[in-house]
């Protein structure tokens, strides 16, 4: 497991690979290794279904020779295994092209933040199986027993995991970090006449005690599972459009692309050439921020040995940071955020921490209060959103407003707007923000959409 | 070729007893039945940025998953190395499914029966790394070369060589050697306004490295994604609301795979939660309509389709599925869970992402088969409709049937001619009724160019669909005009 022996252990193969690397030609390094191991139990119907429990481990390895890259990745940590990866990198580094932006971080850019980021539960590896078989049969349970609508069910499930992460480079960084998570999920289906509609609830945690109770997430996928029975679709219109937080943290997703910095430097997003200038409502103000302890999006150092930090992507609407890593920075005349990202080998992309919308004023009961037709989202199925130029339709379903009340579900339906139109046309920003995985926003009210259906 | 000369054999070592231990292993608590499936994948990739090869990597992964089924519960585990020891801790593992005294006591094993459809004789990626590196730089020369308004062209080619051996607690062992390789262009056009616009294009499958020199160039790739993203310069918004659509040929048959193919998985038809349970027998589609699903396709002399394989993840030998006929359904997709619980005969449908998953009911190549219609007579035959000549991908909700996919290439239909290009956007329908629309069906049906992924519960499988040209008289269309 991620024993401290264990730990020391990996980080002396990652800086003996960078050692044989540097013998072999290359001028600089970097080696990320990754351990962990997982755990899922499936409970359908009462019966457990579906038990899964191991562990893997793998290496990657990048060299640079001169301004050229090559890399490489085993799961065979064996010495054999680790010096086929470095012949393997090297030999590839002298095939690619020369590119001036290349390289490593600067070493005074090199380090990890202070202090205990609290990424890491012991309980999570030392809970019996029993337990985390029942928890997930008590979600489904409470689901089940919620309405005699609830007719089947794709189960309740439990998963846990505990993962270590390993990363060193030539430049004298090497860093270990630990971390667990455990998330508890119910999908009920509910039936009437023919028809069925399926929903799901879950809850997510870097601790078991961490987790909302079983049947709390049982009860709240039977909700909204049974919410959605009798859906119908409604004439084309344009309407306000409220995203519930979950479907709110889509569209970050969608903000994210648009803002990271490779997208930038190809120009191949809609927000490229606008820092500094005003590009959503002045309630808009979306952070990052790898530092929150316990949460999702944080880690010590990103995934070139940077540490992590907090950085305003848009402060009161205005543009103000793209999201970078050390290569998209170079290409950019900038500086890295500590964005750095990658699996465990290949040249680093760029992820973020905790992305989140800080919350507004108004509840979400009060922002439903005030709109006399609207459709309130609560499912976006669908890839249909161009950050190159913003154009933006999705499949969708929820509750249609009228008169300030949820008042009947809605399906098979799309919404369609530009994201530029979106951002401005930003109505409300709810006070509901939580955390919930590393992407994070409150209710979002649109002013207006396109709702196409019959 | 017997086993002992197959790769997991001679490389390794892994002898008949080996396995038939291990299977004893997992079925020591009393299991049904147990799998084992042993997986190496060597990979490499190779991409191209602003003209400069900025990546390459290669790489190998190796490891072995232990299934047993007892009943309906399966228990899982896997081994990163192939230590007897690791394997057996695995084995144990998955075995605590079960409770109770062994009721199998050996597992003597024979080979089950092999084929070849993609005999390809040097895998790409035992080919040089110079000779695929030229891949990429072809066709960012040959998209740059293309127009003038091309101002970003990124190429990436990635291959990789998959080894696999299964061994069943019904006394089978298969093996097979599965290559791959595909290359894939993305370029972004500017107009004279400075909006930029992208185009995509990219193709492969179970190949000798010669199918890019001699079927699909680095340069066919490069110009059909110059030319999507050119024709995106001029588009108008989409439509919003119902609209007669006309799919076009090979790419839009991804339309089966959301509308029918993954409602058709047994395992949720065996659960009850696909809007197609219970159905078989009735009518799902206008009779217009035969889907199949087939995973024994080939290709070409140099290899084979992309979604085809030997033997699917379970050592069943892949067929050729009716799904729907003449608008009937016909049966579902199995794998060995579903087929053990429902007692319905094998399809060859069991695959998983890699040795750390748990196989699930699949598709392979899924396409429409052809009718009896000019396709210019069904353009002709539509007075304002929308025409999608490729998409984006798709997804669907199987318990409502619900579906999406979104348009790349589309264009505004006006008395019966293609007239403006329209902006990308989804199309929405529901699965068991979207079908029963279509009213002709070309006799024009094309297999998309290899390029598809199939996600399904976090596992991603290489996959393949196709379509003749459709007329689809009504589907809600998610534009904003």
């Amino acid at each position: 497991m991620s024993s401290r022996s264990e730990l020391d252990n990996l980080q002396e193969i990652a800086r003996d690979a960078i050692q044989q690397a540097l013998s072999a030609g290359a001028t600089d390094a970097e080696c990320t290794l990754a351990e962990g191991s997982e755990f899922s139990a499936n409970v359908r119907m009462g019966e457990l279904e579906t038990l899964k429990e191991a562990g893997s481990r793998g290496a990657g390895l990048r060299v640079l020779i001169g301004k050229k890259t090559g890399s490489s990745y085993t799961s065979d940590l064996t010495p054999e295994g680790v010096r086929h990866m470095v012949a393997a990198a090297v030999e590839l580094a002298a095939l690619t092209t020369e590119d001036p932006h290349v390289g490593l971080p600067d070493a005074s850019e090199l380090g990890s933040i202070p202090g205990d980021l609290r990424l890491f539960s012991e309980d999570v590896a030392k809970l019996p199986a029993a337990q985390k078989i029942d928890a997930a049969r008590r979600a489904e349970a409470a689901a089940l027993a919620y309405d005699p609508r609830i007719t089947k069910s794709e189960g309740g499930s439990f998963e846990s995991s505990t993962a270590s992460r390993i990363f060193a480079n030539s430049r004298g960084f090497s860093g270990a970090y630990a971390a667990t998570w455990c998330s508890l999920t119910a999908v009920p289906v509910a039936s009437q006449g023919e028809a069925m509609e399926r929903d799901y609830w879950y809850s997510l945690a870097r601790d078991f005690a961490g987790l909302e109770d079983p049947e709390s997430v049982g009860r709240r996928a039977a909700e909204r599972a049974v919410r959605r029975l009798g859906a119908v679709k409604v004439e084309t219109t344009k309407a306000p459009v409220i995203f519930e937080p979950r479907i709110a943290r889509s569209l970050l997703g969608n903000l994210f692309e648009a803002v990271e910095g490779k997208s930038i430097y190809r120009e191949a997003s809609f927000l490229a050439g606008k820092l500094g200038e005003k590009i959503a409502d002045e309630r808009f103000t979306l952070i990052d921020d790898g530092t929150l302890p316990g949460l999702f999006g944080s880690q010590p150092f990103d995934d070139e040995g940077v540490p992590t930090r907090r950085t305003p992507v848009i402060e009161k609407g205005v543009l103000k940071n793209y999201l970078l890593n050390t290569y998209t920075a170079r290409k950019l005349g900038m500086k890295t955020t500590g964005n750095a990202s990658r699996g465990i080998t290949g040249n680093a992309g760029i992820g973020h921490g905790n992305f989140y919308l800080e919350p507004g004023t108004k509840s979400p009961e009060e922002m439903i209060a005030g709109i006399k037709d609207g459709f309130y989202v609560t499912e976006l199925i669908g890839s249909g959103v161009n950050t190159v130029t913003g154009d933006y339709s999705r499949g969708a379903a929820g509750v249609w407003i009228r008169n300030g009340e949820l008042a009947f579900p809605v399906s098979e339906v799309t919404i369609a707007s530009t994201l530029q139109e979106m951002l401005n046309g930003i109505g409300e920003i709810g006070n509901d923000l939580e955390f919930r995985g590393s992407t994070s926003a409150p209710t979002i009210m649109i002013g207006e959409m396109t709702i196409a259906g019959r | 070729m017997s086993f002992s000369d197959s790769f997991f054999a001679a490389r390794f070592g892994i002898s008949r007893r080996d396995l038939e231990n291990y299977l004893s292993e997992a079925l020591s608590r009393g299991g049904d039945y147990a799998d084992l499936y042993f997986e190496y994948i060597a990979t490499s990739s190779i991409g191209i940025d602003e003209s400069i090869v900025k990546s390459a990597t290669q790489g190998v992964t190796l490891g072995v998953g232990v299934r047993v089924i007892a009943g309906e519960r399966t228990g899982y585990a896997y081994a990163g190395d192939l230590s007897p020891e690791k394997i057996k801790h695995a084995a144990q593992v998955a075995a605590m499914i079960a409770a109770g005294p062994a009721k199998v006591e050996s597992v003597p094993l024979d080979e089950g029966p092999r084929r070849n459809l993609y005999p390809v004789l040097t895998s790409p990626n035992e080919t040089s790394f110079a000779e695929r590196v030229a891949l990429v730089q072809r066709a960012d020369q040959a998209a740059r070369a293309a127009d003038s308004r091309v101002f970003q062209v990124q190429a990436s080619y990635a291959d990789s060589l998959r080894q696999i051996l299964i061994a069943t607690s019904d006394g089978v062992i298969s093996y097979d050697r599965q290559p791959m390789a595909r290359m894939s262009v993305y370029v972004l056009a500017r107009a004279a306004d400075g909006v930029p616009q992208q185009g995509h294009s990219g193709g492969g499958g179970r190949y000798e490295l010669e199918w890019f020199r001699t079927e699909r160039t680095p340069e066919y790739f490069a110009k059909e994604a110059v030319r999507q993203a050119i024709v995106q310069l001029g588009a108008v918004d989409a439509p919003a609301g119902e609209n007669v659509v006309v799919l076009g040929p090979g790419w839009p048959g991804v339309l089966l795979h959301e509308a029918v193919g993954h409602g058709l998985e047994a395992d949720f038809n065996r659960k009850g939660v696909s809007a197609f349970s219970g159905r078989i027998g009735q009518l799902v589609a206008s009779p217009l309509c035969t889907v199949i699903d087939d995973g024994t396709l080939g290709g070409s002399a140099l290899g084979g389709r992309r979604g085809s394989i030997n033997v699917d993840d379970e050592g069943n030998l892949t067929q050729r599925n009716v799904l729907i006929e003449n608008g009937i359904l016909q049966g579902y997709l199995q794998d060995k869970l579903s087929s053990r619980v429902t007692g319905a005969a094998a399809t060859g449908s069991g695959r998983r992402e890699s040795y750390e998953h748990i196989p699930m009911p699949r598709m392979t190549n899924t396409f429409m088969l052809a009718g009896e219609s000019d396709p210019e007579e069904i353009i002709r035959s539509v007075p304002r409709g929308l025409y999608c000549a490729s998409f984006a991908g798709g997804q669907v909700d199987i318990t409502s049937g619900n579906f999406v996919f979104s348009a790349s290439e589309s264009y505004l239909i006006e008395d019966g001619k293609l007239t403006r290009p329209v902006k990308n956007a989804t199309l929405i329908g529901n699965g068991p009724e979207a079908l029963k629309y279509i009213s002709m069906v070309g006799n024009d049906l094309k297999l998309d160019e290899g390029i598809g992924i199939c996600g399904k519960e976090g596992q991603s499988v290489p996959v393949g669909v196709g379509i003749p040209t459709v007329r689809i008289d009504k589907m809600t269309v998610g534009g904003t005009a």
